[in-house]
């Protein structure tokens, strides 16, 4: 199949796209190509621009990280050797609990706190095993990635689906967190908080769920954390609004099953009221065009050759051309069915950019670059509001 | 498997595991038995492949014997509330729902206690013959149905101390419960199999039953299709260019073909062979959720039998 990709030149309306971002935040629904699709671009814009890129993922797949030639892929930034680059390309998976320990490390007013709140059980829980406290985390890699200074375009593949945008609300949600009233309540004195009118509801069912013992582990809990409030409110304040910024762009992929655009629309008009910039939706996954094209006419050709009663087809032969043709049928009603998806993804009114399925064909760098080269876009009409 | 009453059936994100769900309730209902299948996640898929816009925490009865929810943690709570706590609710939930949701996010384990529980409470009541769950996707599954194992451990005292005990002893009872992880022929889905079966094994004592290959691409006989030479004896040398781009399409399919069998057979290496079933990839013309759901039910009828 690689044979084809040698005249392949990239698509240069995705190329301006990746030129004027500074950030690309990639979200889809599990399974078609996310991570993937994240590192081609992120290899496309290191090969053809002089820039620094940095692609930030939450779960790269094994033989992905392999083909980038990655031993371990750890909460470190790994440079990724790529031949005739102008750019640089480095990556790095983000976890969960190293980066919390690094996070508290990092904002702790003093030694003693710091070390209080990574010896606490609840913490240690919180951390890992709490979905959501990944999403703080990203939004603390974002700061650092860019705010750092080391790069000028960051990619971040999203975990799969809605969970993506727990992780764009993740920055609001932490300042809502540090001036809520639960947050006052829950780590004021045990004395005052008996006495508090608006905690009654709230703690006689609370008690009775939980136990008084474990309230008041959570209580020290996040009366520790609150020493932290100031920079952590801060950095989230900051990173709302790199994700509002016009350089940061987002881009949804999906395949063309209909459960997984029903899961892509969704992020779509997620992001639309978010007011977030949706640059594009990659339609993944595709049969290739140069297969799909013409399947029809050629199975109808090959159906004739069957037919024809003079030329005496041997039965080898024969069992030959009924192989094609059954071959032939199967990839056009494919074909048939993701030029449907397209064209409905294409109504969604976003840029529609297309990539082909390549089974298992990631093995290096340079697959990854020619899957980034092989990406196209699809003109399409301008949204209607 | 169908005898079990409670199977959550698993996997990672984008392999089926609501048409699957669909397609495992369809067929036990049809068998006669009071079939609950039940959406963990909010995604609204199971809904799709049932033929329906949405699901409610109040189970729908899709058809005879078929009923189907989606999980709530805050009717769960309220639910919950009523029927242990005795405590009068009067009007509406949210404003200790929003407090809730709060600790419940803060304080692991409970969100994920309610809609286990939730679970583990229909079985009990036998309110169903089976409950068929969606669940989350491998990396939450885990937290969640190990949740009364964690809670038990961080809460010693207070009423859900005491409820952990009997949800954990119905999970953990392989006559009653199991967990079917459904894959699809693919580098990361079957990486994520094995890790959950790891991560699962480590977490909780629940069974683990198999693992059911999805979206399986059909045989390609491409004997003697793939070889070049044979272009020479195409009778017209104006057909060879169509011919050899025919050639090109079956050598593709095969392919894909190849890379799944691959995958197959390092699921099937890696567990008993007699715990992996796979189910065909549907024509091209299934790809609607409903004809997705009939054409599992069929494959999944097919695999049972086979069993027998």
């Amino acid at each position: 199949m690689s044979t084809d990709d040698i005249a392949t030149l990239p698509d240069h309306r995705l190329l301006s796209l990746l030129d004027e971002s500074r950030m690309i935040i990639v979200c889809g629904p599990g399974g078609v190509g996310k991570t993937t699709t994240a590192a081609a671009l992120g290899v496309l814009a290191a090969t053809h621009f002089a820039k620094r890129v940095l692609v930030l993922t939450v779960d790269p797949a094994r033989r992905l990280a392999t083909a980038l030639g990655l031993v371990a892929l750890g909460n470190a930034e790994v440079p990724v050797h790529l031949d005739r680059a102008r750019g640089t390309l480095t990556m790095a998976m983000i976890d969960t609990k190293s980066s919390w320990d690094d996070m508290v490390r990092r904002h702790a007013p003093d030694e003693r706190t710091r070390d209080r709140v990574l010896e606490n059980e609840l913490y240690r829980t919180l951390t890992s095993r709490f979905v959501h406290s990944h999403d703080y985390v990203v939004t603390e890699r974002l700061f650092e990635a860019r705010e750092g200074g080391g790069y000028d375009l960051v990619v971040v593949d999203t975990p799969p689906s809605r969970s993506a945008l727990s992780v764009l609300d993740a920055p609001r949600r932490m300042e809502q967190f540090f001036s809520s009233r639960l947050l006052k309540l829950l780590t004021a004195p045990t004395q005052s908080r008996l006495l508090s009118l608006a905690s009654r509801p709230f703690f006689v069912v609370a008690d009775r769920i939980l136990g008084a013992a474990f309230l008041s582990d959570i209580a020290e809990f996040f009366t520790l954390f609150r020493t932290m409030e100031g920079p952590i409110v801060a950095r989230s304040r900051r990173v709302g609004s790199l994700l509002a910024e016009e350089s940061t762009k987002y881009a949804v992929v999906t395949s063309p099953e209909p459960v997984a655009m029903r899961e892509a629309k969704f992020l779509v008009d997620e992001l639309r009221r978010r007011n977030h910039r949706l640059a594009a939706v990659v339609a993944n996954r595709l049969v290739p065009v140069r297969l799909g094209d013409g399947a029809l006419k050629r199975a109808v050709g090959l159906e004739a050759s069957l037919a024809d009663p003079v030329g005496q087809l041997a039965p080898p032969e024969r069992r030959r051309l009924e192989v094609l043709v059954a071959c032939e049928r199967e990839i056009a009603a494919i074909s048939a069915q993701h030029g449907s998806a397209v064209q409905r993804i294409a109504d969604w009114g976003a840029l529609v950019v297309t990539g082909e399925d390549r089974g298992g064909d990631i093995t290096d760098t340079a697959s990854l670059l020619a899957l980034g080269e092989s990406l196209r876009t699809r003109v399409t009409t301008e949204r209607q509001e | 498997m169908l005898t079990r009453r409670l199977v959550f059936v698993t996997g990672k994100g984008g392999v089926g595991k609501s048409a699957v769900a669909a397609a495992l309730a369809s067929v036990a209902a049809a068998d006669g038995k009071r079939v609950l299948v039940c959406e963990m996640d909010d995604k609204g898929s199971l809904a799709a492949y049932l033929g329906r816009e949405e699901l409610q925490f109040v189970p729908t009865e899709i058809s005879p014997n078929l009923f189907a929810m989606a999980m709530n943690t805050e009717d769960s709570l309220r639910e919950y509330i009523r029927l242990f706590l005795r405590v009068p609710i009067i009007g509406s939930l949210t404003p200790l729902a929003k407090i809730f949701d709060f600790v419940a996010n803060a304080a692991p384990a409970v969100k994920e206690i309610l809609a286990v529980g939730k679970l583990c409470y229909e079985v009990r009541e036998r309110h169903y013959d089976i409950v068929i769950v969606d669940a989350e996707a491998s990396g939450h599954f885990v937290a969640q149905v190990s949740a009364p194992d964690a809670l038990a451990s961080l809460v010693r005292i207070g009423i859900v101390a005491d409820q952990t005990k009997w949800m954990s002893d119905l999970l953990h009872d392989p006559h009653v419960s199991t967990v079917l992880a459904v894959v699809t022929p693919e580098e990361m889905p079957v990486v994520e199999t094995l890790e959950l079966r790891e991560r699962l094994a480590k977490a909780t004592p629940i069974d683990f039953a198999g693992v059911v290959i999805n979206r399986m691409p059909a045989v390609i006989d491409d004997a003697g299709v793939a070889d070049p030479t044979s272009v020479d004896s195409a009778p017209r040398s104006s057909e060879q260019s169509a011919i050899s781009m025919s050639m090109s399409v079956c050598a593709w399919l095969a392919e894909r073909r190849a890379n799944a069998e691959r995958y197959a057979t390092q699921l099937a290496d890696s567990f008993e062979l007699s715990n992996v079933e796979t189910l065909a990839e549907a024509s091209p013309t299934e790809h609607a959720p409903s004809a997705i759901t009939a054409h599992l039910s069929r494959e999944v009828r097919r695999v049972l039998d086979g069993r027998e």
